[in-house]
């Protein structure tokens, strides 16, 4: 085994939450990757014997980065439980406030840790390749309104949900209460400016990477393309949708592979045990595990931005509709026979598919805040049946997440099951990740910062959140490498952090 | 952008196991960060920064004039980081519920650590023939794999190391953060005191009810009544009164009373009011005295209505309560999976925590 090894501690964001182990053969080149989770809290087993109208509240708990997406997952699993329909209102509430979440989530994804790579460039000094550089970038403008669109997503979740971090106001049934017309003309107006600074945004990728043919041609190259199944929620007319709707998968090809209700998943979806890593590799049941592989004889799916596209017909807001056929017609011209576009593997092309996103939620948020009911006090439905079993599904901004709750006759939890976001996607970063390092490493001793960035930009394109430990305010991974030879022994140690 | 030679003082923050809504809570200062930037040297905050381990062990002991330190001591490698971070560090806050009493991920305490890896690897979609479990060595085909292993129990940062100041709240609200990181600048610029070692920062002295708009008629309740049955809630009453248990009569204020306020019962997450000395104790006596009777039996027919009494009462603080743990956490004869590899929960060498070692400082 005589293997050389780098190790990739992807500190600073996920430091403690995450390593990348690369082995390299005798000839320097890339055998295998490891990416390894070392994190586990246990919320499915110590939730059990909680009351169900609480589980909001505690997986919330499970994301300080994303608490929205677990609390509208618990709620609606809550709902089920007790066959219980909020009123429309509350539905129009919840959605209201997860669309604000979407906004900011996104922003801070963009600006904060991938849009650096594109915006300063994916060899510019690890000094510069933060959200700091990407303000010096594009200027203090827009650097305030990245500030604002935070801030303006936090006050609707606080308007809405009572809280700015997990948010109090959702429960079984609806929602603890409803909204008054000045808060109303509040979210409308920081929903009218959340649009301007989605078309803002996307002007902006429009001109630094789509103007930039060496952009375009990492983002169409090969070293970030992988082909598997995409993941996501689609609404009754098959547009893309972050709350409600029924699960789509489609196969590498845009073949439709099925569509169901969230509450089937199971058989859909089964996850796979390895004994290096604490989180498990979900993959599509009916295919089967077929290792770490792409392709379509292999049960690895997406659940990203990309994925949700890929898998609609369309987004339900105009604007957003429109950057999403110029998407496909700038990345994927040519349609398959039967008329229908083909999907899109380039996995960088993620963050201009959750541009995409971010203006349809912003869209959605004025079309929600502008709904006659918005403002009804009708938010809460009692439920009056025997609580036993409920699934809730929704689209977390890193993937389908889902929650699956078994109660006794009190509603007190006697088990339960979560499939997270990001957990979706351990399988195709894993590929992604080993994909850029046999790209990019060779020869073992030619690894260098600007590679090393390459092959965090695998990663960092799926957003992943694991732990929630991945947001970050300079944007960048930094990474230290050490090639270790055979027996073990230090022979290099590179970083790339100022 | 860590500086070669340091001309501020040092700063770091760190999460070891919570969910990152802290630092959510600090970046949401937004421009006021500009102040901690101006003020300090940011030497190491993962979720911020690009600082690192190694960074933090070759620095001198109490290098960092101040450590936000935010999550539990649920493994073997929050440890290890809580003991450098206690050595490096002048002053050392638990930030946030989870390091000051355990937080929600706290109530794991009440259950064996090998049910909490069996319920994850044997879950209801896990397809696990073979009853693998993570393993603090793995030899995979071309090297070792290592991982850190979850200790027994989850621990409050100071049942590990000592702790200068606690920061309260899930998460602490970033109005109260604000005044925090004010005292400190001002304090370090020699233009204020920091109060006695062992102090809550960002937290009042007394209850969440006490700034709870809310209306209390000292009325007494026949049953307790679970949020989601109630079609109406009162905006104006006292949540505790219309039925609903509400923990903010032994909860310390601090919040601004949001979640009453939302027509949310207080959970209690801004921890053990000020000479609180167990939170579950003193929430349990609120509720009993809101009860109307006085009858034994019928106050214990009327507290039965609340349907989880350990977690409602022990919620956010169980892992820093007296009770710290349920005994089915340390016992090792009750692990359900004969398949639990040896080397996955620590032995029972570890020394079970200090019952109650921290109360005094809070």
């Amino acid at each position: 085994m005589s293997t050389n090894r780098i190790t990739i501690d992807p500190i600073t964001r996920l430091e403690g939450h995450g390593k990348i182990e690369i082995f390299l053969d005798p000839d320097g080149e890339v055998a295998n990757a490891y990416f390894q989770v070392p994190e586990l809290r246990g919320f499915e087993s110590f939730c059990v014997g909680r009351p169900v109208e609480e589980m909001p509240l505690l997986t919330s708990r499970i994301c300080g980065v994303c608490p929205e997406a677990h609390q509208m997952a618990a709620a609606k699993a809550a709902d089920a439980v007790y066959r219980v329909d909020p009123p429309r209102t509350a539905r129009l509430l919840r959605e209201l406030l997860y669309s604000a979440f979407f906004v900011a989530d996104h922003t801070t994804h963009f600006y904060a840790l991938g849009g650096p790579d594109f915006v300063v460039g994916p060899d510019a000094p690890a000094s510069e390749r933060n959200v700091l550089g990407v303000v010096r970038a594009v200027g203090m403008e827009i650097g305030g309104q990245v500030i604002e669109a935070r801030r303006g997503g936090h006050r609707v979740i606080e308007l809405i949900g009572g809280r700015k971090v997990h948010p109090c106001a959702v429960v079984p049934g609806g929602m603890t209460k409803g909204i008054t017309e000045d808060e109303r003309a509040e979210i409308e107006r920081i929903g009218r400016w959340a649009v301007g600074f989605g078309q803002t945004s996307i002007a902006l990728f429009d001109r630094l990477v789509l103007g930039n043919p060496a952009y375009v041609e990492l983002m169409l190259g090969d070293a970030y393309r992988d082909e598997t199944y995409s993941m996501g929620l689609v609404d009754a007319d098959g547009a893309a949708n972050f709350y409600d709707g029924q699960v789509r998968i489609v196969d590498p090809d845009g073949e439709r592979f099925g569509q169901y209700p969230p509450a089937e998943y199971p058989e859909w979806i089964a996850e796979r045990v390895e004994p290096w890593t604490y989180l498990k590799f979900p993959y599509l049941k009916p295919i089967g595990w077929k290792g770490f592989v792409g392709g379509k004889d292999s049960g690895v799916y997406m659940a990203t931005p990309l994925s949700r596209l890929n898998v609609a017909d369309r987004m339900a807001t105009p604007l957003a509709q429109a950057e999403y056929e110029r998407f496909y017609a700038t990345l994927a011209p040519d349609p398959v026979p039967d008329g229908r576009r083909k999907v899109v593997h380039q996995r960088l092309a993620t963050h201009w598919a959750r541009l995409i996103e971010l203006l349809y939620a912003a869209e959605r948020m004025v079309e929600l805040a502008t709904d006659p009911d918005i403002t009804s006090d009708q938010v809460r439905t009692v439920p009056t049946e025997k609580p036993t079993e409920g699934v809730g599904t929704v689209e977390a901004p890193r993937g389908t997440l889902t929650h699956h709750y078994w109660t006794d006759e009190r509603g007190l939890l006697t088990k339960l099951n979560l499939i997270v976001g990001t957990t979706n996607n351990y399988a195709p970063i894993s590929l992604s990740v080993a994909k850029a390092a046999r790209t990019f490493i060779h020869k073992g001793s030619v690894v260098s910062d600007g590679i090393l960035n390459r092959i965090e930009m695998a990663f960092r394109s799926y957003d992943p959140c694991f732990g929630c430990a991945t947001h970050s305010l300079p944007g960048q991974m930094p990474l230290k490498v050490t090639i270790r030879d055979a027996s073990g022994d230090v022979v290099d140690v590179l970083s790339q952090y100022c | 952008m860590t500086a070669t030679v340091a001309t501020k003082p040092l700063f770091a923050m760190y999460w070891a196991a919570s969910c990152g809504g802290c630092d959510i809570a600090v970046l949401n200062l937004n421009e006021k960060l500009l102040d901690v930037a101006e003020a300090f040297d940011i030497v190491f905050w993962p979720c911020a920064t690009d600082g690192k381990y190694a960074d933090v062990e070759a620095l001198a002991d109490e290098a960092i004039a101040i450590t936000l330190f935010s999550g539990g001591i649920r493994n073997e490698e929050n440890e290890r980081l809580a003991r450098l971070l206690r050595a490096k560090s002048q002053v050392l806050v638990a930030f946030g519920s989870c390091a000051c009493e355990g937080c929600i991920p706290g109530l794991a305490n009440l259950r064996h650590v090998g049910d909490i890896l069996d319920t994850a690897f044997e879950g209801p979609s896990t397809e696990n023939p073979e009853h693998l479990r993570p393993v603090a060595r793995f030899d995979a085909p071309e090297g070792v794999l290592e991982l850190p292993m979850l200790l027994p129990t989850l621990r409050t940062l100071d049942q590990v190391v000592p702790v200068d100041y606690f920061v309260p709240g899930c998460p602490p609200e970033t109005a109260r953060i604000a005044e925090v990181v004010g005292l400190v600048i001002d304090a370090l610029a020699g233009r204020a005191a920091l109060p006695p070692r062992g102090s809550v920062l960002g937290g009042g002295h007394s209850t969440v009810c006490d700034e709870c708009t809310r209306t209390r008629n000292v009325k007494r309740i026949s049953r307790f009544t679970r949020i989601h049955e109630l079609a109406v809630v009162d905006p104006q009453l006292c949540l505790l009164e219309q039925g609903i248990p509400c923990n903010g009569p032994a909860t310390r204020d601090g919040c601004g009373a949001l979640c009453p306020t939302a027509g949310a019962q207080c959970i209690g997450c801004y921890g053990p009011a000020d000479g609180v000395i167990d939170y579950g104790a003193r929430l349990l006596s609120a509720f009993a005295s809101v009860v109307d009777s006085d009858d034994p039996e019928r106050i214990a027919e009327i507290l039965d209505g609340i349907p989880d009494p350990v977690g409602q009462v022990y919620r956010f603080s169980l892992a820093g309560s007296l009770l710290g743990a349920a005994r089915q956490a340390w016992s090792f004869d009750s692990a359900p999976s004969p398949e639990r590899p040896v080397d996955a929960p620590p032995g029972p060498d570890r020394e079970p925590v200090a019952v109650g070692a921290s109360q005094d400082a809070r």
